[in-house]
C-alpha cells in the first residue's frame, strides 16, 4: 500500500478550507473518491480535486505539497495514520486531532494542534499563536496527545490546555500556558510576559529568560528526576535539545495564586 | 404566496374545525386555505400522511439583544454546528440559503430555517424591551420563512412604577398602548413583576404585597393594572405573565396568588413549570404541579405554556436578571448581566439538563405532569421557553414523550428517582397524547391564545401554513422531518429538507392612544434616560413585511 500524495497546483486566491484532507479518513477511498472530497474556497463549494492532483488511494499514509499557507484545517480531527505536509500549513492544522502523525516541515499557522486531543503533531518551522490552545469560549484547549515545535511558537502557546506534553524548542511569546488546568509545556528558549496567567495545575518548564507573574511564589530549587526522562525522550523524538539542559537544577514557583495555585513554573539554572 | 394546488388524500388534524383524523383534501389558493379549487388545479399526493396546520410557538426567544448577547456567549456550541451557504433548485430559480449557526441559540436564518424544518411557521419572541426593538425587528426581519413578533417587557418600567406610585392607575392604558404601538410589539410581557426592579436596588422580593417601589406599588398592583390595561385596550393575546420567585423553591404560593389576583381576567401564565415548585423542610423543591393545574383546569380565563425542561443543553436567559445571578452562582459558569435603563434587566448563563440531577429531573417531571393532568389542551400549550428549558428542536422528543408511554417509562427509568418519588410519574400516568391533542397544544391553541385567526387551523379564509407528516412508530423522527411543509401556499420544507425560503410577516398590535401621554413620557426620559421616547419609535419601513393585528372591540 503506497502513499497518497496531493499537490496543491496554485496557492488559492482566497483561504481554501480542507479538512477532509485526514489520512484516516483516505485509507477507505479510491484516488477518484479523494479527488471528489469537498473543501470550501471562500464560500464556494468545490472538490479537492478542483485545487489538488491527487495520485494513490486506500492509504493512511498522505504526503502534501505546494504552497499550503491558505489551506486551513489540514489534517484536523484526524484520528490516524500519518500525514506529512511538505511546506508551511495554513491554520487549524491537526486542530482537534486525536491520533496518528501529523509532521509539517515548514512553519504552522496560528491554531496548530488547537484542542488536539491524541496523536503527535510535530512542527520542523515555527508554530503562531494558540499553538495547542483554545477556541473561544471552550473551557479546555489540548487535552491529550504531543505537539513538538522545532522552531519558535507565538502568544497563548497552550492556552487552557488540559492535558498531554507541549516542547518548544526555540521561544515562546505572551502568555504561554495562560489559564492551563493541566498538562506540561517545556520550552527551551525564552517565554514572554505572564507565562501560566490564571494557571490552575500543570506545569511549565522555561530554560531560557522566564519572569514568573507575581502571583506566583518562590518555592525553592531543585534537580526533578522526572524531566531528566521527559527531555532524553524529547531528545529521542529529534526535538534538537541542548546537553547542558539535560542535567539541571530548576528553580521552582508554585502558582498561579489569583486561582488554584497547584501549578508550576520550573525555571532552568545552570 | 402561491397558485392554486390540493392535498389529496391526507389524514387531516384540524381541531380547531372540529377534524380528528378525517381522510379529506386541502385546497389552497393565493397562498390561503379555500373551499375548493378547479379540476384542474395540481396535486400533492399525500395518501396516509399527517397534515396539519403550521406549528406556532407561542414563547421562545429567537431576537433582540439579549439573543445577540447570548449568541456571543456561547462560540463553542455554535462553532459545532454550523450550515454553510447553499443554493438550492426551486420551481421559480434557484434560491440561496445563507449561511449560519445553531447550537441553543442559533443565528437569525438558522432560526427561520430550523422552526421551519419541524412544521412550525409561526413564532413570538417573548421578552423584548422598548430599547430593543429596533435590534429585535431587525433579527425578525431576517429570520425567514416563519410569521413572527415579539411581547414587550413592561413591569419593571420606571415610567410604569411611578404612574402606579402617584396613584394614576388609570393612565396605564393610554401607556401599555403607546409603548406597544412604538414598539411595533404584539402583546405585552411582565417578569416578575416589580422583582427586577427591586433587584436592581439590591433586594429580592419574595411575595405579591410586598412594596417594590414608591407609593406602595406591590407586584399585585403592578399586575392587576397591565391585565386590565390589556384587557381595556382588546389586545389579542392576554397579559402574558412570568411570575416572581421563578426557580424558587415553596414558589407555587406566589403563582397561585398571582392567579387569584387576576379576579377573572384573562391571563397566561408562562413557562409555568418554573413556578410550580413545593417545599421541603430542608428548603429543597418538590412538585406542587398539582395544585397548579387543578386550578387551571377550574378557571377557563387562564390559560399556561409549561417550559418543559429537555434533558441535554439550554441557555438561560431571562429578563429577570436575579434568577441568571443564581444560576451563576450555582454552576459558576459564565454570564452576562445588562441593565436596561428605566425598563428592565437581562441575564444569560448558558446551561445543562443532566439526568440525574434532583433538581433538573424533578424540572422535567413537572413539566410533564402539567402536561398529563391538563384537563384541558386549549389552554395548557407546549414550549420549552426555548432556549431556557432546551431548544426547540427538542419538540419533537418533547411530543414522542407525551404520545408514547413506553418511551416516557424508559426514560422515567434513567432519571434521578428521588425526583420523581413524589410527581404523579410515580403513579403510573399512562396517558398518551393523540395527534389530535398534539396538533391542539402545539398549533390551534397556540394561535386562538394568540388571537391569531388565520393561524392555527386549516379552514378557509386560513393561511395556507401547512405540515404534512409521513406516519412512523417513532413519534421523534416523524415530528422531526416533515414530509412537506407549506408556508403561505409555498413549498418550503421537503423530507426535512428546504426548498424555499421567503420571508414572513412581522404581525404587531395596531393601537390608538392618547398624545398626552407621550409628552409626559418625553420629560420623564429626558430628567433621567439617556434617549428620548421617539429615538426608539419604529417606524413602519423598518419592517419587512409588517402586518398589524387590530385589538378586539371593548
Amino acid at each position: 500500500m503506497g502513499a497518497v500524495v496531493l499537490r496543491l497546483r496554485a496557492a488559492p486566491a482566497v483561504p481554501l478550507e480542507a479538512p477532509c484532507i485526514r489520512p484516516d479518513h483516505f485509507a477507505a477511498l479510491s484516488e477518484a473518491e479523494i479527488a471528489r472530497l469537498p473543501v470550501w474556497h471562500g464560500s464556494e463549494a468545490r472538490a479537492l480535486g478542483d485545487f489538488f492532483d491527487v495520485r494513490g488511494g486506500h492509504a493512511d499514509d498522505v504526503r502534501v505539497k505546494g504552497e499550503l499557507s491558505r489551506v486551513k484545517h489540514l489534517g484536523a480531527e484526524m484520528a490516524g495514520g500519518r500525514l506529512v505536509i511538505e511546506g508551511d500549513a495554513g491554520p487549524h492544522a491537526g486542530a482537534g486531532m486525536a491520533g496518528g502523525t501529523l509532521r509539517i516541515e515548514g512553519d504552522a499557522a496560528a491554531w496548530a494542534g488547537a484542542e488536539m486531543r491524541g496523536g503527535v503533531l510535530e512542527v520542523r518551522g515555527r508554530v503562531r499563536a494558540y499553538a495547542g490552545g483554545a477556541y473561544a469560549g471552550s473551557r479546555w484547549g489540548m487535552a491529550g496527545g504531543l505537539l513538538l515545535v522545532h522552531g519558535d511558537a507565538g502568544d497563548f502557546l497552550g492556552v487552557r490546555m488540559r492535558r498531554g506534553t507541549i516542547a518548544v524548542a526555540g521561544c515562546a511569546g505572551e502568555c504561554a500556558g495562560a489559564e492551563m488546568i493541566a498538562g506540561s509545556i517545556l520550552v527551551f528558549g525564552d517565554v514572554g510576559r505572564r507565562p501560566g496567567f490564571g494557571l490552575k495545575r500543570g506545569s511549565i518548564v522555561v530554560h531560557g529568560a522566564v519572569e514568573p507573574p507575581p502571583t506566583y511564589r518562590y518555592a525553592c530549587t531543585y534537580r526533578p528526576p522526572h524531566l531528566a526522562l521527559y527531555l532524553r525522550e524529547l531528545a529521542r523524538r529529534g526535538l534538537p535539545i541542548e546537553e547542558r539542559f539535560l542535567g539541571g537544577a530548576y528553580r521552582r514557583y508554585n502558582g498561579d495564586f489569583a486561582e488554584l495555585p497547584r501549578g508550576e513554573i520550573l525555571a532552568w539554572t545552570t | 404566496m402561491s397558485g392554486a394546488f390540493r392535498l389529496v388524500g391526507g389524514r387531516v388534524y384540524d381541531p380547531a374545525n372540529g377534524v380528528d383524523g378525517e381522510v379529506r383534501d386541502v385546497c389552497v389558493d393565493g397562498g390561503r386555505i379555500v373551499a375548493s379549487v378547479p379540476d384542474g388545479a395540481p396535486v400533492v399526493a399525500v395518501r396516509g400522511m399527517v397534515v396539519m396546520p403550521g406549528g406556532v410557538d407561542i414563547h421562545c426567544h429567537i431576537a433582540g439583544p439579549k439573543v445577540g448577547l447570548a449568541r456571543r456567549l456561547e462560540p463553542e456550541r455554535r462553532r459545532r454546528d454550523v450550515e454553510r451557504r447553499r443554493v438550492i433548485p426551486g420551481a421559480d430559480g434557484p434560491s440561496v440559503l445563507r449561511s449560519g449557526t445553531g447550537g441553543t441559540v442559533p443565528s437569525t436564518f438558522t432560526t427561520g430555517r430550523r422552526y421551519a424544518g419541524l412544521g412550525y411557521t409561526t413564532a413570538f419572541e417573548a421578552a423584548v424591551p422598548a430599547m430593543g426593538a429596533r435590534q429585535a425587528h431587525q433579527e425578525l426581519n431576517d429570520t425567514p420563512v416563519i410569521d413572527k413578533g415579539f411581547y414587550l417587557l413592561l413591569g419593571n418600567d420606571d415610567f410604569l412604577l411611578r404612574l402606579l406610585g402617584a396613584g394614576e392607575a388609570g393612565a396605564v392604558p393610554d401607556y401599555v398602548a403607546r409603548m406597544l404601538s412604538a414598539a411595533r410589539a404584539y402583546a405585552v410581557k411582565v417578569v416578575n413583576p416589580g422583582g427586577v426592579a427591586a433587584w436592581k436596588r439590591g433586594r429580592t422580593v419574595a411575595g405579591l404585597d410586598e412594596p417594590v417601589a414608591a407609593g406602595g406599588v406591590t407586584p399585585r398592583r403592578i399586575v392587576e393594572a397591565i391585565a386590565g390595561a390589556v384587557d381595556a385596550l382588546g389586545l389579542p393575546h392576554p397579559m402574558h405573565i412570568h411570575c416572581n420567585n421563578l426557580g424558587v423553591p415553596g414558589n407555587v404560593a406566589t403563582t397561585l396568588a398571582t392567579m387569584r389576583a387576576l379576579e377573572g381576567r384573562r391571563g397566561h401564565f408562562t413557562h409555568i413549570q418554573f413556578h410550580s415548585y413545593g417545599r421541603t423542610a430542608d428548603e429543597r423543591p418538590t412538585s406542587a404541579a398539582r395544585r397548579i393545574i387543578e386550578y387551571v383546569n377550574a378557571h377557563p380565563e387562564l390559560s399556561l405554556d409549561v417550559g418543559q425542561v429537555m434533558f441535554g443543553a439550554a441557555t438561560a436567559m431571562t429578563a429577570d436578571a436575579g434568577v441568571a445571578q443564581r444560576l451563576h452562582e450555582l454552576t459558576g459558569h459564565r454570564w452576562v448581566d445588562v441593565d436596561v435603563e428605566l425598563e428592565s434587566g437581562c441575564g444569560i448563563v448558558p446551561f445543562e439538563y443532566r439526568e440525574r440531577n434532583y433538581v433538573h429531573a424533578l424540572q422535567w417531571a413537572i413539566g410533564l405532569e402539567l402536561f398529563l393532568l391538563a384537563a384541558d389542551p386549549w389552554r395548557v400549550v407546549l414550549s420549552t421557553d426555548h432556549p431556557n428549558g432546551g431548544s426547540f428542536l427538542s419538540y419533537p422528543r418533547l411530543i414522542r414523550l407525551l404520545m408514547d408511554r413506553a418511551f416516557r417509562d424508559e426514560q422515567l427509568r434513567r432519571v434521578n428517582p428521588a425526583a420523581i418519588a413524589g410527581t404523579a410519574l410515580a403513579d403510573g400516568l399512562a396517558r398518551e397524547y393523540t395527534l389530535s391533542e398534539i396538533a391542539i397544544v402545539t398549533r390551534a391553541a397556540p394561535a386562538r391564545l394568540l388571537g391569531l385567526e388565520r393561524k392555527g387551523h386549516l379552514g378557509p379564509g386560513a393561511d395556507a401554513d401547512i405540515a404534512v407528516y409521513r406516519p412512523d412508530a417513532d413519534i421523534e423522527a416523524m415530528f422531526a422531518a416533515p414530509r412537506y411543509v407549506f408556508k403561505e401556499g409555498m413549498p418550503v420544507v421537503e423530507d426535512g429538507e428546504p426548498r424555499a425560503e421567503p420571508w414572513g410577516r412581522t404581525l404587531h398590535v395596531a393601537l390608538a392612544h392618547d398624545g398626552a401621554i407621550e409628552a409626559r413620557l418625553a420629560r420623564f426620559r429626558a430628567e433621567r434616560g439617556t434617549l428620548a421616547p421617539d429615538d426608539y419609535r419604529i417606524d413602519a419601513d423598518e419592517l419587512r413585511r409588517g402586518e398589524g393585528v387590530a385589538a378586539r372591540s371593548t
